[in-house]
């Protein structure tokens, strides 16, 4: 039953761009043979947005906002990864105590992103009741952040050269309460979905890609990871606070010892994960160290900085879906950065897609498309459609320039 | 001919009550569901307001359609659903039509409401109800084996005892309950084809772990993902008295017990007090044979969903056949 190969008469059936399984826009063309996956496209391209283009006319500490709203899931990763990468450009120094916040602040947001995931990906094979017991358990995450930032999306809380807001002592005892509350009841969650037939049933050896296949085609993060390949910038390339951390990769097979590399794994990835990031913030929140909180707060000073400095800065992390890299570019005299290019992890994880569609079928295909947790307006680009003749056209980047200067020209005569 | 007259009446307001009672069990249904996951879920009423809705809303037919399929489907599906609570004999009160059809029948009615919502499907012309249409047929197929299995065997046991009327009538089985004819071997037979029924009715009724026809997250409500209107309002009644239905004939099979008789009543109170107790006793057959299982489930792939049904259940209830053959030929 090798794709392809066999001749059948195959028909064909979107997934998307607007599908209940799925939470953004995104199409996959299936061939199927009865309920079988013959073939799958992957058809991105209904909500680019042009944030990078929109960066070119703003300053530094205003891109932090714009690098926010890429994701409201891993808004902080964004962040992170360009205030890091503005500070790799300007040799601006992180504070301690600004470092263990932001690692903290990391944490609870992979927290948040993974029972999240969870409980979307059993809501897909119609669990319902998994799904509404995820939501129950990511309310006291959701409460933390709240009650640290006063934001329960889009913190606004990182800035160039620190972060914005303190860990008080009543955030402590928050943050503590958390940290029991999920070791007490974390658990149910595993329970509930990995000793469930049927779930167990629906999951495994559904989507599979081997470890060589997640190398070749770059899969990251828990992708990767659940493809039993140890790979994770916390523990390959420690930032912020994370290089006294000692943390690990977490792979299917130190836990079950055999990798399958199917939604199952990637699953049991993720709430394994869920108690990693809880150790994480225990040992940060014993060790908080006291200091400043930022390197500058007077934000005039720093932009007049980052109006001195010329140069790129580049910084990876390690978001709850995968790596994001952001490269900035800063050009002395000029107060907006030059340029700014971003790559969110979907844009790698969805590359694996068609390989993972092989001899499965109809049923699995939202839970496939949803196991890398994608994120589809962080990895979007540009695709035309005409309606009328039903052609579908990828842009370059000339004639999307010349379409951005006559829509200028257009806007200027009226 | 007063006869008649009579028969017309009484099968028109059951209908209608029939009707109002499915979608008053499907509000339960949903807030105990909705309970049991720590929400508080939609009012009773509910389901009622969403067909009033629907029978105000536009009725459209998809371009490719074939018109007069597409829109007699549901019709033909809620008839056929409603039509089998006429041959349920409801507490003490014998089925209305009574002499004109027994199981076999009811099995047929429960057959030809699913052909008309495939044919429905077929007919709208869209590849998401195109896939739904044909997941469904898949199904029927899988749970039509173990529910003959359970229908023959218990006539063919209610036969050998020599219980009195048709031995596929279920006035018979109400009559005499198929408990108290048999040894304990045949007892534990008799709960082994309880059991099988209770897996069939998510599948008969279209509801998780055996919702694969519609399932949302897949195929977008597969075979209704056409209808809107007036067409919708009947599908969504047809399968909240499908549901109600398939109670009833489970309770008619396996818990026919009157509280009446129990009592002491008599006359015109038995009628009454069964034909409550009678309505209260499927409303718990479906919370533990609908609610119950789709709270604790997800939902099966569809050749899954064929094996659990050719395998497992299959094999439970020729199991159950073979206890209740050994305690009757003991």
């Amino acid at each position: 039953m090798a794709v392809g190969t066999k001749k059948t008469k195959s028909y064909k059936l979107p997934i998307g761009p607007v599908h209940v399984g799925l939470k953004e826009p995104i199409t996959a063309w299936l061939d199927l043979d009865g309920e079988r996956v013959v073939n799958a496209t992957i058809r991105p391209g209904a909500i680019h947005r042009g944030i990078e283009f929109m960066a070119r006319d703003r300053n530094p500490i205003q891109v932090i906002y714009l690098a926010e709203r890429i994701c409201g899931i891993c808004s902080f990763s964004h962040i992170t990864a360009f205030v890091r990468a503005v500070e790799d450009a300007a040799d601006i120094p992180v504070p301690p105590r600004a470092q263990a916040i932001r690692a903290i602040l990391l944490e609870l947001e992979r927290l948040h992103s993974h029972i999240l995931w969870a409980g979307v990906a059993c809501y897909t094979f119609g669990y319902d009741s998994a799904f509404h017991l995820g939501m129950i358990l990511r309310e006291k995450v959701m409460d933390v952040l709240e009650a640290m930032t006063g934001n329960r999306v889009n913190y606004g809380v990182g800035t160039v050269g620190g972060v914005r807001r303190d860990i008080t002592p009543a955030v402590a005892a928050e943050i503590r309460d958390l940290l029991h509350t999920y070791q007490s009841k974390f658990h149910q969650f595993g329970d509930v979905v990995f000793e469930d037939p049927i779930a167990k049933a629906r999951m495994r050896d559904v989507g599979p890609l081997t470890a060589e296949e997640s190398v070749q085609f770059c899969a990251l993060g828990p992708t990767a990871r659940g493809s039993g390949h140890r790979v994770d910038l916390r523990w390959s390339a420690p930032y912020e606070a994370y290089g006294d951390l000692d943390v690990t990769p977490v792979v299917p097979q130190d836990y079950l010892g055999e990798v399958h590399g199917d939604v199952y794994d990637r699953f049991l990835v993720r709430v394994m994960e869920v108690y990693q990031s809880l150790e994480i913030i225990e040992k940060l929140m014993d060790g908080l160290p006291e200091g400043d909180l930022a390197w500058e707060t007077k934000v005039p000073k720093v932009i007049n900085h980052l109006k001195q400095t010329e140069g790129e800065g580049f910084s990876a992390i390690e978001a709850p879906r995968g790596d994001d890299t952001h490269v900035v570019k800063l050009t002395r005299g000029e107060e907006n950065i030059t340029w700014w290019k971003v790559r969110a992890p979907t844009y790698s994880n969805a590359v694996s897609w068609p390989l993972m569609f092989r001899e499965q079928e109809l049923a699995d295909a939202p839970l496939i498309i949803n196991s890398v947790d994608p994120c589809i307006s962080c990895m979007e680009r540009v695709l035309v459609t005409d309606q009328g003749k039903g052609a579908e056209q990828v842009m370059d980047k000339q004639q999307m320039t010349e379409l951005c200067r006559e829509k200028t020209r257009r806007l200027m005569r009226a | 001919m007063t006869l008649f007259i009579v028969k017309i009446i009484a099968g028109t307001a059951l209908l209608l009550l029939t009707m109002l009672l499915a979608l008053l069990g499907e509000g339960v249904d949903r807030i105990v569901h909705a309970r049991m996951q720590n929400r508080i879920g939609p009012p009773a009423l509910q389901p009622i307001y969403d067909v009033l809705k629907l029978l105000g809303k536009e009725n459209i037919v998809p371009r490719r359609a074939v018109a007069w399929l597409f829109n007699g489907a549901p019709l033909v599906a809620l008839v056929t659903a409603l039509m089998v609570i006429l041959y349920v004999p409801i507490g003490s009160l014998p089925p209305i039509l009574g002499g004109e059809g027994d199981l076999i029948l009811i099995l047929y009615l429960f057959a030809l409401s699913a052909v008309a919502m495939v044919v429905g499907g077929f007919a709208s012309g869209s590849t998401y109800a195109n896939v739904g249409s044909q997941r469904e047929m898949v199904l029927m197929m899988s749970y039509e084996l173990p529910l003959a299995v359970v229908v023959c065997t218990l006539a063919w046991a209610m036969y050998h005892v020599g219980a009195p009327g048709q031995p596929f009538s279920l006035e018979t089985f109400v009559a005499m309950p198929v408990w108290n004819v048999l040894g304990p071997a045949g007892v534990f037979g008799v709960l082994a084809l309880l059991g099988t029924m209770l897996a069939v009715v998510p599948a008969e009724v279209a509801k998780v772990p055996m919702d694969i026809a519609e399932a949302k997250t897949e195929i977008l409500e597969g075979l209704i993902a056409e209808y809107s209107g007036r067409n919708l309002a009947l599908l969504k009644l047809t399968f909240a008295a499908r549901t109600l239905v398939m109670c009833a004939v489970v309770v008619a099979l396996f818990f026919p017990f009157s509280l009446g008789k129990g009592i002491g009543f008599s006359g015109f109170f038995l009628f009454v007090v069964d034909f409550v107790w009678f309505w209260a006793k499927v409303l718990a057959v479906q919370i533990v044979g609908v609610t119950l299982l789709r709270t604790a489930f997800g939902r099966f792939k569809p050749w899954q969903a064929s094996r659990f049904y050719w395998v497992q259940v299959a094999g439970f209830a020729l199991a159950g056949m073979v206890l209740i053959s050994l305690d009757i030929a003991m």
